[in-house]
């Protein structure tokens, strides 16, 4: 497939904004269980969910350069009851709008509370947000990925990974993210935060590697037999019809040698896995500049991974155009 | 139920792109249109079409076969690219099966096109809307046209009649019968697609001739003599008079 910056941009961004807040909560839960000292809910909680948000709003912008006509997007919300694309685009307004409540309840300390649960543990509406936006982050997840997973034909997205993939890759850039922003406003949680981070990188690591390893042993369905219904061994395509490019010739190939496409995923899996964990690990102890660092690095990593992810998938139209005569 | 369709003869399509330039022309004036091209007189020309015939080399020098492949939307009667269009732009019509894409829907987000495993739908450059084959719907249900008119501009041009339309859940149907008895035959079958168009596959035509249709099987000694001659009164036209 041709990797759309569009939706790179939109899936990586959106990633690292509900890593972001599923960190911000689990710290919120931690200090809750007095696992974790209680950080300045001011600066942590509040800026880091608009900090959240400013990532889901960049990623939502860039998803309408994906669109032929981004004013008709409204119409996307309709057909949820069949469409993942459609329960995405209902999914991260609402995840949006959770988040935003949820910095809002820390940014003006409205803490009023609502119950005590067992164990004299005070309930307020900021865990009551932050376990819908924790419900909502995993279906935003789902969302995403489930639009490349339930593709059939291609069979490199056709798999449980895909969807484990999002979730882990999101989620490490997002505590990534979460240990940098920390060391600014909450040093007492980076290296909670920093050895999260750490544990579900590596976590991506053996999911991406799974589905690399998957996606090398594929063995396409479709073959030029059964794409024109003439069972033998030896078809050649002489012409696909047209000498100019049309758009199946674009939409559905990288344009890349194989060269590139090889040193983009050891890129990736240099950027995104071993790079920010040695980063992670060297700046535990509260070094901003490392943390940024991992981040930076994670981040634009993913973008690399997502370009491959991309790429990688090789679509069944394609045996329909081998050859210009 | 109906399910309208086209049945494509491999046989008999002799790859001359006409059925390529009559949908253009006719889409890109009616309904569907305009198709517009990006570029057509330069040096890197591109634009829309609904139909392309592609052409294929089976088996190896000398004994090659030239298959010319014409391609269009199949309108697969389980269609993957409908439930995944989030707007509902791209629907099946209940009525006669055909798939189409509501222009004033879509957003083009080419979700539909990712979706089809026959790259049977292009994104329009210009109107930034996803198009595809109609079955030239504006035209079969053109009441101003004679009965002969009401069909694909494709099946209307063919000068090999490569290309049948009709109802392929009629069992009477011209399609149908040439699905049964030509052994008609669905692309990529193995996604579940059911796609409604069929392709009726190349065909040698053999004449077996037995040796008694070459020697009379009632002149075993290969001895011919003079017919009779017929009676005065009898007609003299030999094959009517001499069995």
């Amino acid at each position: 497939m041709h990797p759309a910056f569009s939706v790179i941009f939109l899936t990586t961004l959106i990633g690292a904004a509900q890593g972001l807040f599923l960190a911000l909560f689990t710290a919120q839960t931690y200090a809750a269980f007095k696992l974790l000292p209680q950080p300045d809910a001011h600066a942590f909680y509040g800026q880091g969910s608009l900090l959240a948000l400013v990532l889901l709003v960049a990623g939502l912008v860039a998803s309408f350069f994906h669109l032929g006509h981004p004013e008709r997007a409204w119409r996307t919300a309709t057909k949820w009851r069949t469409s993942w694309l459609s329960r995405e685009v209902i999914v991260l307004p609402a995840f949006m709008g959770v988040v935003f409540l949820y910095g809002l309840a820390h940014w003006l300390d409205w803490h009023p509370l609502l119950m005590t649960l067992p164990g004299e543990l005070p309930l307020d509406p900021t865990a009551i947000l932050g376990v819908a936006g924790t419900v909502l982050a995993f279906a935003l997840f789902l969302c995403t990925a489930m639009i490349y997973a339930c593709l059939k034909f291609l069979a490199e997205w056709h798999s449980p990974l895909t969807v484990i993939n999002y979730v882990l890759l999101g989620g490490a850039s997002g505590f990534s993210l979460a240990a940098a922003f920390a060391a600014f406003t909450a040093p007492e949680l980076v290296s909670f935060l920093a050895g999260w981070a750490a544990i579900i990188t590596l976590l991506g690591l053996l999911g991406r590697s799974a589905s690399l390893y998957r996606n090398a042993r594929l063995k396409p369905k479709s073959t030029l037999q059964t794409a024109i219904g003439i069972k033998h061994p030896r078809i050649v395509q002489k012409t696909q019809g047209f000498m100019g490019g049309s758009f199946n010739t674009r939409e559905f190939f990288h344009g890349q040698p194989v060269a590139v496409l090889r040193g983009i995923k050891w890129f990736f899996m240099l950027a995104v896995f071993p790079l920010p964990l040695l980063l992670l690990l060297s700046g535990m102890q509260g070094t901003m500049g490392l943390l940024v660092a991992a981040f930076v690095t994670q981040y634009v990593g993913l973008l690399a991974e997502r370009w491959f992810f991309f790429a990688q998938a090789n679509h069944p139209q394609n045996l329909y155009y081998q050859s210009i005569a | 139920m109906t399910q309208l369709a086209l049945v494509i003869d491999l046989n008999v399509c002799v790859g001359c792109q006409a059925c390529v330039t009559s949908c253009k022309e006719w889409n890109t004036s009616g309904a569907a249109g305009p198709m517009v091209d990006q570029n057509p007189y330069g040096a890197d020309p591109t634009g829309t079409f609904f139909n392309r015939v592609q052409t294929f080399e089976v088996g190896e020098f000398p004994n090659t076969e030239t298959v010319h492949f014409p391609k269009s939307c199949l309108h697969c009667e389980d269609p993957p690219c409908v439930p995944v269009c989030p707007t509902g732009a791209s629907y099946k019509r209940k009525e006669d099966g055909i798939v189409l894409v509501d222009y004033d829907k879509c957003i083009g987000c080419k979700y539909c096109s990712w979706a089809c495993p026959y790259g049977a739908r292009e994104l329009d450059e210009q109107q930034q809307v996803m198009k595809k084959c109609t079955l030239c719907v504006d035209r079969i249900y053109d009441m101003s046209m004679t009965e002969d008119d009401r069909k694909p501009a494709c099946v209307k041009a063919c000068p090999t009649s490569a290309r049948l339309y009709g109802d392929i859940h009629d069992p009477e149907s011209a399609v149908s019968i040439a699905i049964r008895e030509s052994g008609g035959y669905p692309l990529m079958p193995e996604w579940g697609t059911h796609p409604a168009n069929h392709y009726l596959p190349r065909r040698k035509t053999r004449i077996k001739i037995h040796e008694d249709e070459l020697e009379r099987a009632d002149n075993p000694l290969k001895v011919d003599r003079q017919l009779p001659r017929p009676a005065m009164d009898e007609p003299t036209l030999d094959d009517v008079t001499t069995w």
